[in-house]
């Protein structure tokens, strides 16, 4: 990257199955009001731009940033919202202090699943003309892409419920994790089944919270905090979106965002040179896929990789220490809470499941039916 | 210091208001192959697509994932933004943001819109608080009737200068073999229209089209290589403020977003008289009143001036300050395309290249903005040159 941004300083909800006391606003303000006195600045004055994020069918409404200038105080300022992913939203506000435009940017997310029908959502994002009315919904298209990778890569249900017992027994020492739980890999294969092989604990429960973050340039950053974090990579990818353009036990396009982000940051050897990785695993088996894509492992050994430990919160590259989106993140949230995070853990700020001495993190964002979109982002803390 | 970014490929779809046979993926398709036709380049050359609309308006989501096949951005890098009316704008602003932060050297931005698959007025109506104010606001027209009575309360502008806006935007647009809706209209036949909400009657409200607009955007280095007339993206600013049927502009309050971007468009790039400054006009101009009462709010003009200079016939395509010599919104709506498709109409402008429509002089700064939500808004300053 040309210059350096700095991310001075992040905040979240915790995250809840309904937040039925809280207006999706209210949300935002109380994300905002953490992360204007986390960065030590004056919202009004200091704040240049903001960029939301957020999807106008999760919150029912037409223009769903409409509130945002209200309820991030920027009246009569510029404000946009990235449609997608919050971890986009991220590399769009760094986009803003790249090109000179801005010193200093506020990026806010915010989505209160409960409110509305996701599985509904899920089918409108899907081709209207040849695959809309099969009903697909994500949690289809994610059994689909679980068994054509145990077909492939001969990986094994007991491999995915290890995910989740890891991550969401990492939750228990997340104060902000919505489901934290002591589970057995027996327990995750008993639960429910959804769509074979995706068990109900093999999904990313309904959630509601939002995330924000101050970005500045790299002068301004180093004004505000001592000990902000770098964005050294950054890359994203779409897939095909037709099922039968794809390989579904391959990840081509978090390949590539990968790569790029990681030639960015001069990063050789991701297994080496990360200190943790937070991923967007909307369902158990994409934790192993996506490991996968972003090179922790060579291809087909995800499974592998979980049962060696090394993901573990106390093991060589810690994979979602904070529980991940398994623990219960909404949607478009998402992927700016994985930033979020290893945020915290470079700053030395995320308590009980820090991992000691983090100097390097990537965090992954995504979305569409099985993660038709990627985003890689690569943290750093100090340096030049 | 940003890099620079030059337009140097626009491409637009024929605007109708009902293409049954044409799907949504085909129309933005058709905008991006004439627009790569344009830049000559293939989309292999293309380091990041994006593509924007309004989700709601169709019902579909993640549409910029599900169309990425007829866009290009299958395989690409790029993202969705949405920010209502000013999508398009805003589509060309994102694309500024990748080039200028250097991140990127040449990327293909979108916008597109197919109002004959959904319904927009049911749409638009949930754009305000479901518990506030959600029953004040129908649609765009309640809040855009209020706002033009209040203009005419304000400043002596009268029924028949918006009328006289309709009829000139009819004889641009039929000059515009791309505009919807082509039909010259007399200052009577506009009067005669049946009353929608007073003020504005049908031909004074925009109507509801389909298609889709595309650009090239390409930074110096690259452009300067490989594009003749490149259109330089001089600035642009987005200002938004909160919304509310109470604020609507009732009464003396101006329109503060468009005041706002004005006021800092013209200020950073040391424009002091923007009707000799800047030779055309590319205006967002959902209803009549718009073009007056915004010429206003942006600073272009003189408070109470803009009816005084539509009354001169000066904003006409042949007057002294063309406004909106494509027929604007007025004549072709397609709502996430019509902010972007004023960015290309503009760099056409620029370039000469805007055939029975282009305007009878050398244009060597153009503007085009944005419009949407309540009160949001993007300008842009486009320019023959660099500096």
């Amino acid at each position: 990257m040309a210059g350096r941004v700095g991310i001075v300083a992040a905040s979240m909800t915790k995250f809840e199955a309904a937040k039925t006391s809280q207006h999706l606003m209210d949300l935002v303000v109380e994300v905002t009001d953490k992360v204007v006195e986390a960065a030590g600045i004056n919202l009004k004055d200091d704040v240049e731009a903001v960029i939301s994020c957020s999807q106008d069918h999760w919150d029912g409404r037409t223009i769903s940033s409409m509130p945002i200038p209200d309820a991030t105080c920027s009246h009569l300022k510029d404000e946009s919202k990235v449609a997608g992913d919050g971890a986009y939203a991220v590399l769009y506000g760094a986009m803003h202090i790249l090109s000179g435009d801005n010193n200093l940017v506020l990026v806010v997310s915010h989505c209160e699943e409960s409110i509305t029908d996701g599985t509904m959502i899920e089918n409108w994002s899907i081709d209207h003309i040849f695959h809309r009315m099969l009903g697909l919904d994500y949690t289809m298209g994610a059994a689909m892409q679980a068994r054509r990778y145990m077909d492939k890569y001969k990986i094994t249900p007991e491999q995915f419920a290890k995910v989740v017992v890891k991550n969401k027994g990492n939750a228990r020492k997340n104060p902000y994790a919505q489901e934290a739980m002591d589970l057995t890999v027996d327990q995750v294969l008993k639960s429910k089944m959804l769509a074979d092989p995706i068990t109900q604990l093999q999904k990313k429960p309904v959630s509601d919270g939002a995330c924000a973050m101050i970005l500045a340039s790299e002068e301004v950053a180093k004004k505000l905090t001592p000990n902000p974090v770098w964005i050294t990579g950054a890359g994203n990818y779409y897939e095909h979106h037709n099922l039968g353009d794809r390989d579904l036990a391959e990840c081509d396009a978090l390949i590539k965002a990968a790569k790029k982000a990681y030639k960015m940051a001069g990063i050789g050897n991701p297994v080496k040179d990360l200190d943790l990785v937070e991923l967007s695993e909307y369902y158990a088996p994409e934790e192993l896929l996506w490991t996968e894509g972003l090179g922790l492992c060579g291809r087909g050994e995800g499974g592998k990789l979980i049962d060696s430990g090394k993901t573990q919160l106390k093991g060589q590259l810690p994979v979602n220490p904070s529980g991940g989106l398994l623990s219960g993140i909404p949607i478009t949230v998402a992927g700016m809470t994985r930033v979020a995070e290893a945020v915290w853990q470079l700053q030395g700020k995320a308590g009980e499941h820090q991992v000691q001495g983090a100097k390097r993190a990537v965090a992954h964002g995504c979305g569409g039916l099985c993660g038709q979109m990627h985003c890689v982002l690569v943290l750093e803390k100090g340096g030049k | 210091m940003s890099n620079r970014v030059a337009i140097v490929g626009i491409g637009q779809t024929t605007h109708s208001g009902r293409r049954p046979y044409v799907n949504d993926g085909e129309l933005i398709y058709d905008a991006v192959t004439k627009a790569l036709a344009d830049a000559d380049l293939s989309i292999n050359d293309m380091e990041s697509v994006m593509a924007g609309n309004m989700d709601l308006f169709e019902g579909h989501a993640l549409n910029d994932a599900m169309l990425n096949l007829y866009s290009g951005a299958a395989g690409r890098p790029g993202f969705k933004m949405n920010t209502g009316g000013t999508v398009g704008t805003m589509m060309a602003i994102q694309g500024w943001y990748h080039v200028a932060s250097g991140l990127y050297d040449i990327v293909l931005v979108i916008g597109w819109e197919k109002h004959d698959e959904g319904l927009v007025t049911p749409a638009i109506s949930t754009i305000t608080d479901p518990a506030v104010d959600r029953h004040f606001l129908v649609g765009a027209i309640g809040g855009l009737a209020t706002v033009s009575v209040a203009y005419m309360q304000r400043s002596g502008c009268k029924l028949e200068h918006a009328a006289m806006v309709r009829a000139d935007a009819s004889h641009a647009a039929s000059r515009n073999p791309n505009a919807h809706m082509r039909e010259i209209y007399s200052v009577e036949d506009v009067m005669n229209a049946r009353m929608v909400m007073y003020p504005l009657n049908l031909l004074m409200c925009c109507p509801t089209s389909l298609g889709a607009t595309a650009l090239v955007l390409a930074s110096e280095s690259k452009a300067k290589k490989i594009c003749k007339k490149p259109v330089w993206m001089k600035d642009h600013v987005t200002v938004h403020v909160e919304y509310g049927g109470a604020q609507f502009g009732i009464g003396e309050k101006r329109w503060t977003s468009h005041m706002e971007a004005g006021a800092k468009l013209f200020k950073r790039n040391h424009i002091t008289k923007p009707m000799v400054e800047t030779q055309v006009f590319e205006m967002y101009d959902p209803f009549a009143f718009a073009i007056p009462m915004w010429l206003e709010d942006f600073l272009v003009c003189e408070p109470n001036e803009g009816w005084k200079l539509v009354e001169k016939g000066a904003l006409k395509l042949s007057g002294e300050y063309p406004v909106s010599p494509s027929g604007g919104v007025l004549c072709t709506n397609s709502i996430g395309d019509s902010a972007i498709l004023r960015v290309a109409e503009a760099a056409l402008q620029v370039r000469g290249d805007a055939g029975e429509h282009q305007v009878d002089r050398e244009v060597k700064q153009a503007l085009a903005s944005g419009f949407g939500g309540s009160y949001w808004s993007d300008l842009l300053l486009l320019s023959k040159t660099m500096d």
